[in-house]
Parts: structure tokens; sequence; C-alpha cells
């Protein structure tokens, strides 16, 4: 399983690469091993405030269907559109071609409450 | 705590995810849903149903017993043949869909593993004729061998010439040497072979099978892929689609009901259904707007006002569509009827279809 170093983790199994004031989101490459088959995406609006924490968009996989939540707070800039015809790019590049959104982040603390590379690996191992 | 089949070691060894499914730890998935089903739908697959349950019953009363607590008719069978059939409560609830085998010295019921105990009780209340009953399921080991080269597969390991053996007829052959029941029946719309035998031979038969599919690409697959393949047919899946709640005549199973047979178990409530008609029906949809109907969801007119239930849906990966089916009130169960299904407060349209949704099963 592969767990990038340049990238910052959540709880809930989101990662996000900050570029100056902007996140990209996506779900790991744990996530998505868990879910497998991805086959749905509902992606929130473009301009849409989202809060750290809160579901943002919808993930289904042939087994069940689970939120996306925002990893930060602040507001959605760009979508993959391409999910809604390729939802399969999660499963098969989740760190690329299967990012999911783009968040102007509100406030740059919330960056720092998230899991390294390292932490996000040890918190998958104890079996979360 | 979940029971383990005797494929328990093969499935950790193949990296299976494991679930507790009724009580038994069984593999979801191996490799991947979707390629499961494909693999099915288009070279061969196993599936362990080893949690499956087997009852014996024997002695001279045996077919009228067995006529009466079921509500398809088992005088119709040859020796060696099979049937699909339910069990009725009184009232016409479903108590279980099942598979009724006629062998050589006994009948074989195959129930729902998650039905073993139940209908072993309800069978014995019912018993008021000369026969004896077996729940032999803890000994038995079960494996489907699903797609359409199977019968090159199974063949391999017998001499019994399984191009004799039409689909639900059975023979009592040894397979890689090992006693068993084996029959052309399955779950998934494709031809295949189920094969039944004492579960101290488990390693043996697996390994077997998967050295003889080998030049075939067989690959175990797991309960979600069975799920998509048996919901592609429209089978039935009980808990989902079927209950002690529906009877199989709302459940669109007419055609295993045969109110012909003067006595069985919930008639009464059967016949005055088809005399008098339906409240309610289980239909067959696909979905207009993108988006999966999953158990639960309600089902909608154009005004908003519910109407039913979905009880079973999915993607179907072979025809990239959604597909589900629901019960709905019976003035909405005609084919390309509209229905709005409620995913999650999006109002989506789908519309009543004729089944199978895949039509190009290999099943014969």
């Amino acid at each position: 399983m592969n767990f990038p170093e340049n990238i910052k983790y959540t709880k809930s199994h989101e990662w996000i690469k900050v570029e100056g004031d902007v996140a990209i989101e996506g779900i790991t490459d744990f996530a998505q091993e868990e879910l497998s088959d991805i086959v749905f995406i509902e992606l929130p609006n473009v301009g849409e405030p989202v809060e750290a924490g809160k579901a943002c968009g919808t993930i289904e996989a042939v087994k069940a269907v689970s939120d996306m939540l925002a990893a930060v707070s602040g507001k959605i800039i760009e979508t993959n559109t391409a999910l809604t015809e390729f939802p399969e790019n999660i499963n098969q590049d989740p760190y690329g071609e299967g990012w999911i959104i783009k968040i102007k982040i509100s406030n740059p603390e919330d960056v720092n409450n998230l899991l390294s590379a390292e932490e996000y690996k040890r918190f998958v191992a104890e079996g979360h | 705590m979940a029971k383990k089949t005797p494929f328990y070691d093969k499935h950790i060894a193949l990296g299976g995810h494991l679930v507790d499914f009724v009580g038994f730890t069984m593999p979801t998935q191996y490799k991947g849903i979707i390629e499961e089903v494909k693999r099915i739908r288009t070279t061969v697959g196993v599936f362990d149903v080893s949690h499956m349950g087997e009852i014996e019953i024997k002695g001279p009363d045996a077919l009228k017993f067995i006529s009466r607590i079921t509500t398809n008719d088992p005088s119709a069978l040859s020796l060696n043949q099979v049937q699909y059939s339910a069990m009725c409560y009184n009232d016409g609830g479903i108590v279980d869909d099942l598979l009724v085998y006629r062998l050589k010295k006994r009948y074989l019921l195959v129930v729902n593993a998650s039905n073993i105990d139940k209908d072993f009780k309800w069978i014995k209340y019912n018993i008021n004729e000369n026969v004896t009953v077996n729940n032999i399921s803890d000994d038995i080991a079960q494996l489907a061998i699903q797609g359409p080269d199977a019968e090159k597969v199974i063949q391999k390991l017998t001499d019994t010439d399984l191009s004799e053996i039409k689909f639900y007829w059975a023979t009592e052959s040894k397979i890689a040497n090992i006693e068993t029941v084996l029959s052309r029946t399955g779950y998934t719309g494709e031809d295949g072979f189920e094969v039944y035998f004492d579960k101290k031979y488990a390693d043996k038969m697996w390994d077997s099978i998967f050295e003889a599919g080998k030049e075939f690409n067989i690959e175990a697959c797991g309960l979600g892929a069975r799920d998509i393949l048996r919901l592609e047919m429209y089978y039935r899946l009980y808990g989902n689609d079927i209950d002690s709640t529906t009877t199989p005549i709302e459940g669109d199973l007419s055609w295993i009901t045969r109110l012909s047979k003067t006595s069985f178990n919930g008639r009464e409530v059967l016949l005055k259904q088809k005399v008098e008609g339906l409240k309610r029906k289980l239909v067959p949809f696909e979905m207009i707007d993108k988006g999966i109907p999953r158990q639960g969801y309600k089902i909608k007119d154009k005004d908003g006002n519910i109407i039913g239930c979905v009880t079973s849906g999915n993607l179907s990966p072979m025809l990239q569509k959604y597909i589900g089916c629901g019960y709905v009130e019976l003035e909405y169960s005609n084919n390309d009827s509209e229905l709005t299904i409620d995913v999650r407060g999006r109002l989506l349209k789908a519309k009543v279809v004729k089944t199978p949704f895949y039509k190009d099963g290999t099943h014969k």
C-alpha cells in the first residue's frame, strides 16, 4: 500500500496536497482498496463552501456508499469532472488522476491538524 | 462466533476480504467484485457456497411430505432432477426459497445459510407423515463452478459424460475421485455446476478443480460478485427481495407456485391473491437517471408519493446500467411504468423493464 510523503492525511482516509492556498483532495490508497470497485461519485458544486470534517461528496462503490469529508475548510474551486465518467480512476490512481476536489483554504491552521504519512500509516496499521 | 467453512484457509491464502455473513466467515471478494463478475460471465470461476444448508428427507412418504411443505410440485421430478421451489408459512409468507433434489435414496433440500435452523425447525414441526429428516449442513462442503468453461473444467475430473446432464439435473458421481452430488445448477445465469461432498475432502476437491481450471484462468470469486450476477438475472435474494412478510405471488415467483396442488402450506392465501389480485408486487427496474438504487430506498410516483421500496440494486457491470428491484403498488408494476427512486434525497427516474436484465447468459 502506498503512503506518499509529500501529502497530508485525515483519519477519515482522505489526503490533501497543499499548493499555496489551495488543497487538492482525494481519498487514500487504503480507502480505495477498502471500498474497491468505485462506480459512482457525487461531486460538490464549484463555489460551495466546505467545512473541515464535514461531508462534501459521496463515493459509491459496488458494495457500499460512503461520504467524502472535506480535509480543510474553504471553498470548492474545481472538481475532477472526469470522475463522473471514469470513477475507476480513483481505484487506479488515487493520488493522481483520481484526485477529487480543489479547495481554496480559508484557515491554514486546518492543515496542521492533519496526519503525516508516517502517522497515517501507523493509524491504518492499528486497524482503523 | 462466526462459523468457518472448510475452505477458510484457502480464502486467507488467496487474500480474500472476509466478512461475517449470516454467521459464517465468507469472502466478499478477492481481486475485485467487477473483475470476478466478468470472470464468471466470460470463462469460469468458483464460489465457496458451503454456508448453504442441506436437509435430507427420506422415507416412504417423502414425496407427499415435500409436496405439502413446498409451493412447487416435486411429483414432476424424475430421478436426479432438481427443482427451484419455496416453503411458505400458512399465511403465505416465505420461509425460504430452496432447491429440491430427487436422488436415489433420498430427497435433498438445499436452503439458504441464513435460514438453516429456522427451516429445519419448520420442517420438523410440519411432519405428519412417515419420513425422517436430517440436517447434514455441517458435514457438507459445497462449491459452485460457474461460467461458460465450467463443463470443460469438471469434465477433466470425472468419467461421467457431463454433456448428458441437462440444466437442473444432477448425478451422483465421482469428481476428482470423491463421491459427490453434482448438479448443473447455479445462481449466476451462466452454465455451471454445483458440487456437494463430504467436507473432509475439501482441500483435495478445491486443489483438483483449480488445477483442472488453470488453462481456463479459473479464479475464486466472492459473495459480492455472486450478488451482482444473481441480480443481473433478477434471481431473488432471501432477506432482500423475499421474506416472511412477502408471498411468492407478490415476489413475482408465481412460476414456482403450483396452485393446482390440492394442499400445501400457504395455498389458501396464495390462491386468494391470485384470484383477487395483489396490492403490491416485486418489479425489476433500470435507472434512467444516473445513480445506484439500494435496499431500503423509497420508490415514489411522479408527485412524490411513496409507492414502494427498493429491495436490491447495484451497477450491472455487464450492461453498464444501474439496475434494481423493489415492491411497488400494483398499478406501477407494468412494463415501462415510470418510477422515481429517492437516492438519498435525489429523486431519480427509473422504469420497469423485462428480465433477465442480462440476456446473454450461457445457462442451458
